[in-house]
């Protein structure tokens, strides 16, 4: 045994075997079984993969990095229950890649902010935050309402989050710049074919500027949709135990 | 799966890691050790120095 | 020089510079082809900054070779160590000043955000203040001192001939790529994870060449022992390896885009992100500091460290515990419960080998306290054990569900990492720039050590004024969120809470600039050292500082 151990002291090789043997296992043993968690989360209805529109929005909060102030995920209290909404339930963020529940509340939770303020407000607020409510500290996004979105640009995204497993159809690929369009104009052509593939989702010109699609009108389509896809009024949280 | 997986994470896992670190602390408890680390510990003091 | 070890490994070195120099060139067409084809204009400007760096990187190279210069293997690298400590110091004052400046943004929203700049939001300085931080200061004084120590305690050049000037340049430039992408919008938006996939492939081809240097030096080491400070080193490169690899997992939306889709969806992607969150605290900003804590302390207290058996413990406790610890970071979430559980139950253990560490720490100095009020570099270090002890503590006490329940979300989070930023690593980080800036220039004394004095108390003033009013402000957000009215209604509205914050945000942001005047203060200090000088008034105040005996 002691002898055993100076071999492993005295070989830097076997030394740095011992710390990834370590390591890896600890690490492995808590976090393989989550992967084989996803057949008990699959149940609840109405969760669905994001449309292109809110996939962009969902982007542009990604890429503006909303994470850091908000999170997107209510916990079980009964003040956040009250303040924010049914607790987040797994299945909700199962087609996030990334998982945007963030660590810290320098803003509100975001996470059932879907349907809570209006579209114009949304733009106001990003436009400039302090002239609805003042003590905020939150930065301006003005420059979202110019930023052109080039609807060529989504069956890429569809594409890359088909390759990491979620649910996009060949279909839902094919038409991935038509219905990024389609979401800000009720009166196009597929509206039924864009509302079946994506059931219950919102068709308006967000951004109130229905001459070109921006990334304002993305991030709030994709914030108007936060927390919405499941209908806690038949939802059963005895089948969906964690 | 899951369940079985989780179920060995919460038994065999921990059990396995207390074992490892029994072994840890015999090795570095052991009277037999102590010339040894006396030398190494003072491994920065005697670098002679340019 | 005395005792170097050139009778093992590659005794001339050079074998390594095909290697780099057919990587350079690989590198630049790739980067050409990337700048060449693409139409995302991020990726176009990053690329040809990878281009340029590996240009340079070229003519480096074939200015070293035209040369004619070996490397001599009887004597120690020094260059690389003091390239480390100049981004070091580089690299802290900038992310110190990010950090006052979004500091500033929350307390005075209305001066400091540009409606037309995008660049300088809260949401695109705040990952470019914390990789500035942790990875730009953090990771080169990791660099540079484990370059250092390993050398010296193996009594052994570094191994791979010029290969160690890559990993300098090398992780430098992921740096600058991280945090110039930052404020293009390039965020995989994974917290201290953000870089995205080409950023990560970059660092990992780095982060593996570190390995090599580092073991290939322990490998030809001349000394029986590989000495702890080198197992906590090791263990750091080896874990932030593997952690960075498997947390980075993504797929991109074309070679030719900077942007990816994480490979694991919400709840297993929250899992493995804290399991990288927690443990980047555990292995790079514990494990790496402690090695740091290991070696300085006692060299610098001129006494062997105080139980190498408590060592050898505190090592294995450390990384056996610390792996299991991410979830308490997903306190009553969507996580199933009995993961939250076990990295409650973790966390709460790890509270012994950390204190065990502190305990070996400071007990060094027993017989040699009275250094304490003479050196004051001295006392940088053990304050800086003090601190490790005190966010140590602190973190178990917040893992506990009923406390997290309370904490998480709120600036006591802010105020716990920075009592362990500031204090723990900042101060050990301070106290091994201190010590070696005169060994490495071979200088007798540092140019002032009134100057250090200053900077001691000027930023320990600033981190008390910071984690206090973090404490303050998280504990009273944190109890005003579920406070009910005797109606039974919640009783404050979101936006009250931030504007009770107001006062504590400025309190913070003095505190973090005073933290910053002190690294201004070091950063002229320790230039000065390197010149030779030494201030005029210092050897007339010494005597005034000699112990009472």
């Amino acid at each position: 045994m002691l002898n055993r151990h100076e071999f492993l002291e005295k070989r830097g090789l076997v030394l740095t075997v011992a710390i990834l043997v370590v390591v890896a296992i600890g690490g492995a043993v808590e976090i393989a079984p989550l992967f084989y968690l996803e057949s008990t989360i699959e149940k609840v209805e109405g969760v669905r993969p994001y449309s292109p529109l809110e996939l962009a929005g969902r982007n542009v909060y990604v890429r503006e990095g909303c994470y850091v102030c908000h999170s997107q995920m209510v916990r079980p209290l009964r003040d956040e229950v009250e303040r924010y909404g049914h607790y987040s339930l797994a299945a909700e963020s199962m087609y996030d890649h990334p998982f945007q529940w963030g660590s810290k509340r320098t803003g509100p939770d975001l996470a059932r902010v879907g349907g809570k303020y209006s579209d114009a407000w949304h733009v106001q607020h990003m436009i400039n935050p302090r002239s609805l409510v003042p003590e905020s500290v939150m930065p301006p996004y003005k420059f979202l309402a110019n930023a052109k979105i080039d609807p060529e640009n989504a069956a890429g995204w569809l594409k890359a989050n088909r390759a990491v497993g979620v649910p996009y159809t060949d279909e839902m690929i094919e038409k991935a710049a038509e219905d990024l369009a389609t979401q800000v104009d009720p009166f196009a052509a597929d509206f039924d074919g864009f509302m079946a593939r994506y059931p219950k989702a919102q068709v308006r010109d967000f951004d109130g500027d229905p001459s070109e699609i921006t990334e304002m009108d993305a991030l709030i389509a994709y914030m108007q949709v936060l927390g919405t896809m499941v209908d806690f009024t038949i939802y059963e949280p005895e089948d969906n135990y964690r | 799966m899951y369940e079985t997986l989780s179920q060995i994470a919460q038994t065999w896992g921990l059990v396995l890691f207390v074992i490892a670190f029994g072994l840890v602390l015999i090795y570095a408890l052991s009277p037999r050790n102590q010339k040894k680390f006396d030398e190494a510990r003072n491994i920065p003091l005697n670098e002679g120095d340019e | 020089m005395t005792a170097i070890s050139s009778d093992r490994g590659p005794t001339q070195g050079g074998s390594e510079i095909p290697f780099i120099g057919a990587f350079l060139g690989v590198g630049s067409l790739l980067a050409l082809i990337v700048a060449a084809r693409t139409t995302d204009s991020l990726m176009s400007a990053h690329a040809m900054m990878f281009l340029a760096a590996f240009i340079a990187g070229a003519f480096a190279l074939v200015h070293h070779l035209s040369s004619g210069k070996t490397l001599d293997q009887s004597v120690y690298e020094t260059g690389v160590v003091k390239a480390g400590v100049f981004a070091s110091v580089f690299w802290g004052i900038a992310g110190f000043l990010v950090g006052v400046i979004i500091a500033g943004q929350l307390a005075f929203p209305n001066l400091l955000y540009f409606p037309d700049l995008p660049w300088t939001n809260f949401g695109r300085l705040r990952p470019l203040h914390t990789s500035a931080v942790i990875f730009a200061f953090g990771g080169n004084v990791l660099i540079a001192t484990s370059f250092y120590v390993v050398q010296r305690t193996c009594r052994a050049r570094l191994f791979g001939g010029i290969a160690p000037w890559f990993v300098f340049w090398g992780y430098n430039l992921f740096i600058v790529i991280a945090a110039t992408g930052y404020l293009m919008g390039i965020t995989q938006s994974k917290e201290y994870a953000e870089p995205e996939w080409y950023a990560d492939l970059w660092l990992t081809i780095v982060w593996v060449v570190y390995l090599l240097v580092f073991l290939g030096t322990l490998l030809k080491r001349k000394e029986p022992h590989i000495y702890v400070a080198n197992w906590f080193y090791l263990a750091f490169i080896v874990t932030i390896a593997m952690l960075h690899i498997v947390n980075n997992l993504s797929m991109p939306v074309s070679l030719l885009s900077t942007k990816s889709y994480s490979l694991f969806p919400g709840v297993q992607d929250a899992l493995t992100q804290w399991w990288y969150g927690h443990n980047a605290v555990g292995f790079f900003l514990t494990a790496g500091f402690l090695a740091i804590m290991y070696y300085f302390i006692p060299k610098r207290a001129e006494r062997p460290v105080y139980s190498y058996r408590l060592s050898i413990i505190h090592f294995w406790a450390l990384i056996f515990i610390y792996i299991w610890a991410g979830p308490h970071h997903l306190h009553y979430t969507a996580l199933p419960e009995w993961a939250q559980t076990l990295g409650m139950t973790f966390s709460i253990m790890l509270w012994m080998p950390s204190w065990g560490g502190m305990i070996n720490g400071l007990m060094t100095l027993s017989g040699a306290w009275d250094k304490l009020r003479t050196d004051p570099v001295l006392r940088m270090l053990v304050v800086s054990v003090a601190f490790y002890g005190m966010s140590t503590f602190e973190g178990p006490l917040m893992s506990i569900r009923a406390v997290n329940s309370l904490s998480h979300y709120t600036d006591w989070t802010i105020g716990h990492v920075h009592s362990g930023a500031l204090g723990w690593v900042g101060y050990v980080s301070f106290g091994a720039l201190y010590c070696l800036v005169p060994w490495l220039w071979k200088r007798k004394q540092l140019y002032s050590n009134a100057m250090v004095e200053w900077h001691f108390w000027i930023s320990t003033l600033g981190i008390l004024l910071y984690i206090t009013a973090m404490w303050v402000s998280g504990i009273m957000q944190g109890l005003m969120w579920r406070a009910y009215n005797s109606l039974g209604f919640l009783e404050f509205s979101f936006v009250e809470t931030v504007e009770a914050m107001h006062p504590f945000y400025i309190i913070r942001m003095s505190g973090g600039l005073l933290f910053l005047i002190g690294s201004l203060i070091m950063a002229y200090n320790l230039w000065r050292t390197a010149k030779g000088d030494v201030r005029a008034r210092e050897f007339a105040a010494s005597p005034a500082l000699a112990p009472a005996e």
